[in-house]
């Protein structure tokens, strides 16, 4: 218990004493030595309750929840404070609802706190332990360096670096505290100070534009917010007082945990940022890259599904399931395809995080054993290889000045070691045999057999989707390795911290396609056992070797290069025969009318086929269509009568 | 074909494909020529072709290309491998894709616009595709419980039967697959002055050598595929079939000219909607 109580504590107190610590070597050192503690703690963890199933710890309330109470009302008020200030009433409305229906929790049933466990710690929650204490650390290392060389180019944004490296560190610390609450009120406790972290974190740069998309990632998770408040009340009102607990609620009786688990779910949607409200994720890029790179990989929207993914066996084979597998679905296909009308990288990568934890939300509303493996496996490498891609596009923007995918040609050529980490992300992402592709592979398998007919229209949405993931990843590894003329690496492609975060990731993502079968066999199966008292081979053996087999070719490849050196003529390219020159780092040929021209290329981006406009509006609509079913279908499900 | 012993068909596979492949090209040359009214060049000339790519000066923009070339080979190969040594049928389309990604990063990775186009093109060709080959792959579980190519061969009656709707956005798409015209949009073989052989443009000698050996090991590949909807129950019928599909390719190859990319991306997806995700629903109905 100690240790899950240290990891909780840690990152808190350690962000308190950056809080006063001024900018320069010191700070940095800190932060470092902060991280490099988070990071061991995780993996203590790793080491202490590894292979031991789920384990419950009884917290002495009398001291903690006088406090747990206090926060929750402080971070109300901080909110109604400052969207009254903002003039953005509607989170003033919701925040304020938000607050009373807890405080008519605690006064009206007083949640008798004492006779459960209020910390637990099972293979899932250590898995995500082990994402946010290993990513999230070498988020913030990273930072140290590029949040230097942010100032460097905005001169026009005070530097409020001690702010943002305490909130990075409080982020971890909430993370840590979603991921080993087991008492749900605590749970709701860390939830909030994640929606309030990423609030400030994305308004950091204070002026318009942030304030404006940070109130928007406020008010839509607040949404989110009342949900799992009214989650609370229910829980208190309408069961046995020990259904507080997850384990408890997880296995008290099917209309109770259903409701639960719709409501609680429908802030997962909320914080993982599905449609219909995925727009707050896109508009969070305007935040500093690694506050972005933290928020898709190891916190925010991963507190989103790891709530859903929990609740996974009760969504098994119930109707609300299928609403949540087909909002997932649905999300998959859209964002995808949104992601190909852009040439923004951080949008794209946004748009695919949306993507993929759609993918995820479909897996875990299907709720078989297979799907939520499936789910487990996507959350890791998504965590892996989405945060490499960040970080690298974080550190090529700093060296190009621009974001846009179309100013990364010939990236390769230029920083080839960030270019080669950014195919790796990339080939993670979406190619076979690697980690992402593993797990669309065990969705598909999975959907086939669930909950005839939906399955099929499930595996149809995939197909597409599949299809067009593989059209936006190989555009952009197109564009990095298109190499027009010969040109020199740049001297120094990032600062230390930054290489160093980038390289170790780059590592985890090939390490992880290299181990995923141990840590299916070790983790992710054992919970599942705990949870389905079955044990199908999820993964055969020969499809394993297989696998592996592919991951080792695929590594070995870059060898034949020593081969292909030998011998070759090199010649530039033929453009229709025409003549040719270099100067610099530019082509040209001679044009028609007799002049030369420079020779510029640039990718597909189908606007009218794939507008962001028109696809969002789309998918907004029917995922709210969705949810109106779903919660019609729920007050069918749970008489009215049993409510009032 | 297949066989119990996943490596004979591994083996066999390897060996043999070329061979068949350039047999099967050889014909389409020699039909096309015919239909065209020329003689057309001898059975082989295919491997002949490819031969003497391999003895060409081996010119490149830069080394890196034949990487990409080479991973496409390689791919092409265990795709093909896989799928022949009754392996799980989505594993090998998923190797299917990492070795055309890896051939359209060939093609890019040459800063050259002509091969830009193509690739780009061929990437729209990949998308348009993709849908379809995994609802089939779908569709044969539906049916036999089973992902492995070996379990879907050998099962008791024909998949046809149950699956034709599947069966004919499979060879929709297959012209796209073939580089058949309406299709040809990355590589036009016809087309010389538009976009100079496209995908293919600045590959020369035993790098374009590599990439016409991955179409004959493809081309087998994809005609292996066609033989599941007929398995061991039907395997006659299935090549009588499957030979008049090719013929049908042929000739539409010559009666059609070129249609815009949009055109194609719409129709075969369209064409899977309609055929296939209807099928797959209908298996429901069929099947309890």
């Amino acid at each position: 218990m100690e240790s899950l109580i240290f990891l909780i504590l840690f990152p808190l107190i350690a962000g308190g004493i950056m809080l006063f610590l001024p900018n320069g070597r010191g700070r940095d050192l800190f932060v470092n030595f902060a991280a490099i503690v988070t990071c061991l703690g995780s993996l203590y963890l790793l080491f202490e309750y590894f292979g031991k199933g789920e384990v419950l710890f009884a917290v002495d309330g009398t001291f903690v929840d006088p406090l747990i109470l206090a926060a929750e009302v402080a971070i109300g008020l901080f909110i109604i404070g400052i969207s009254l200030k903002f003039k953005k009433y509607l989170v003033t409305v919701l925040a304020a609802l938000q607050l009373a229906m807890a405080a008519y929790t605690e006064i009206v049933f007083e949640p008798a706190h004492n006779i459960g466990f209020d910390l637990f710690i099972d293979p899932f929650s250590l898995i995500m332990a082990l994402i946010i204490g290993i990513i999230g650390s070498l988020i913030c290392v990273y930072a140290t360096g590029y949040m230097k060389t942010y100032h460097e180019h905005h001169k026009d944004v005070k530097d409020r670096r001690p702010l943002f490296f305490f909130l990075m560190f409080l982020f971890l610390s909430a993370m840590f505290g979603i991921v080993f609450s087991n008492n749900i009120m605590w749970l709701f406790l860390f939830w909030e100070i994640t929606t309030l972290c990423s609030f400030l974190l994305i308004g950091y740069a204070r002026d318009e534009v942030s304030w404006k998309n940070a109130f928007w990632a406020l008010l839509l998770n607040v949404i989110g917010g009342v949900a799992f408040s009214g989650a609370i009340l229910f829980i208190n009102a309408f069961s046995a007082g020990t259904d507080i607990y997850l384990n408890e609620l997880l296995k008290s009786s099917p209309e109770i945990a259903l409701v639960a688990a719709a409501f609680i779910g429908f802030a997962g949607l909320t914080k993982s940022a599905q449609f219909p409200f995925s727009s707050w994720l896109v508009g969070a890029m305007v935040a500093p890259t690694p506050v972005s790179a933290l928020l898709h990989s190891s916190t925010m929207v991963k507190a989103g599904v790891y709530v859903i993914v929990r609740f996974a066996p009760i969504y098994e084979s119930s109707l609300i399931g299928i609403a949540f597998a087909f909002i997932g679905a649905l999300t998959f296909l859209t964002a995808s395809a949104i992601a190909i009308s852009q040439s923004n990288a951080k949008k794209v990568l946004a748009y695919s995080t949306i993507a993929n934890l759609g993918l995820v939300v479909a897996c875990a509303g299907i709720g078989t054993e297979e799907a939520v493996w499936a789910a487990i496996l996507l959350i890791i490498f998504h965590a892996v290889a989405k945060s490499l891609l960040f970080l690298s596009v974080g550190s090529v923007e700093h060296q190009k000045h621009s974001r846009d995918i179309e100013d990364m040609g010939g990236l390769i050529a230029a920083m080839p070691k960030i270019a080669l980490m950014m195919l790796i992300g990339m080939a993670g992402m979406f190619l076979a045999p690697f980690g992402m592709l593993i797990s669309k592979w065990a969705s598909i398998h999975a959907f086939v057999n669930a909950i005839p007919p939906f399955g099929m229209l499930l595996i149809a949405i995939i197909a597409y989707g599949s299809g067009i993931t593989v059209f936006f990843w190989t555009k952009w590894m197109g564009k990095i390795i298109e190499v027009r003329t010969e040109r020199k690496p740049v001297e120094k492609e990032a600062s230390r911290p930054e290489m160093s975060a980038i390289l170790t990731l780059g590592g985890l993502t090939v390490l992880a396609c290299l181990i995923f079968p141990l840590i299916s066999s070790t983790m992710i199966e054992p919970y599942l056992h705990a949870i389905y008292h079955t044990t199908s081979p999820l993964l055969s053996l020969s499809n394993e070797i297989i696998m592996l087999f592919m991951i080792v070719v695929v590594i070995l490849l870059p060898l034949s290069l020593f081969h292909f050196a030998k011998g070759r003529t090199l010649r530039r390219q033929y453009m229709g025969a025409r003549v040719t020159e270099v100067e610099g780092e530019h082509l040209k040929f001679l044009g028609s009318m007799g002049v030369m021209k420079e020779e510029e290329l640039s990718n597909y981006y189908f606007p009218n086929m794939f507008g962001e406009k028109e696809l969002s509006r789309a998918g907004v609509w029917s995922s709210i269509l969705i949810i109106v079913v779903m919660f019609a279908l729920l007050s069918w499900v749970f008489p009215l009568g049993v409510m009032m | 074909m297949l066989t119990g012993e996943p490596v004979i068909g591994i083996l066999l596979f390897i060996i043999l494909a070329p061979f068949v492949g350039t047999i099967v090209l050889g014909l389409d040359r020699i039909i096309t020529a015919r239909m065209q009214g020329r003689v057309g060049p001898p059975l082989f000339q295919p491997m002949y072709d490819i031969l003497k790519l391999f003895e060409k000066e081996k010119m490149v923009i830069h080394e890196s290309q034949n990487f990409w070339i080479f991973g496409y080979l390689v791919f092409i190969i265990i795709t093909g491998a896989l799928f022949f040594g009754g392996s799980d049928i989505l594993l090998v389309i998923f190797a299917l894709t990492l070795a055309e990604v890896s051939l359209i990063l060939g093609a890019f990775s040459s800063g050259s616009p002509y091969a830009h186009v193509g690739a780009e093109r061929e990437l729209i060709q990949l998308m348009a595709i993709e849908p379809m080959i995994i609802i089939a792959a779908v569709g044969f579980y539906e049916v036999t419980n089973s992902f492995n190519t070996l379990d879907i061969a050998s099962y008791g009656s024909p998949l046809i039967l149950v699956l034709p709707g599947i069966f004919i956005g499979f060879v929709y798409i297959l012209t796209v697959k073939l580089r058949k015209s309406p299709f040809d949009i990355s590589t036009s073989h016809h087309a010389h002055q538009e976009l100079v052989r496209g995908l293919n443009t600045e590959f020369a000698g035993s790098t374009l050598g590599m990439i016409e050996l991955a179409h004959l090991y493809e081309l087998v590949f994809l005609l292996g595929f066609l033989f599941l909807f007929f398995g061991f129950a039907a395997p006659i019928i299935g090549i009588i079939v499957i030979a008049l599909v090719y013929l049908l390719e042929i000739f539409v190859d010559n009666a059609t000219s070129r249609v815009k990319w949009s055109f194609m991306l719409d129709s075969c997806w369209i064409v899977t909607a309609v055929a296939g995700v209807l099928n797959l629903m209908a298996l429901y109905l069929i099947l309890r």
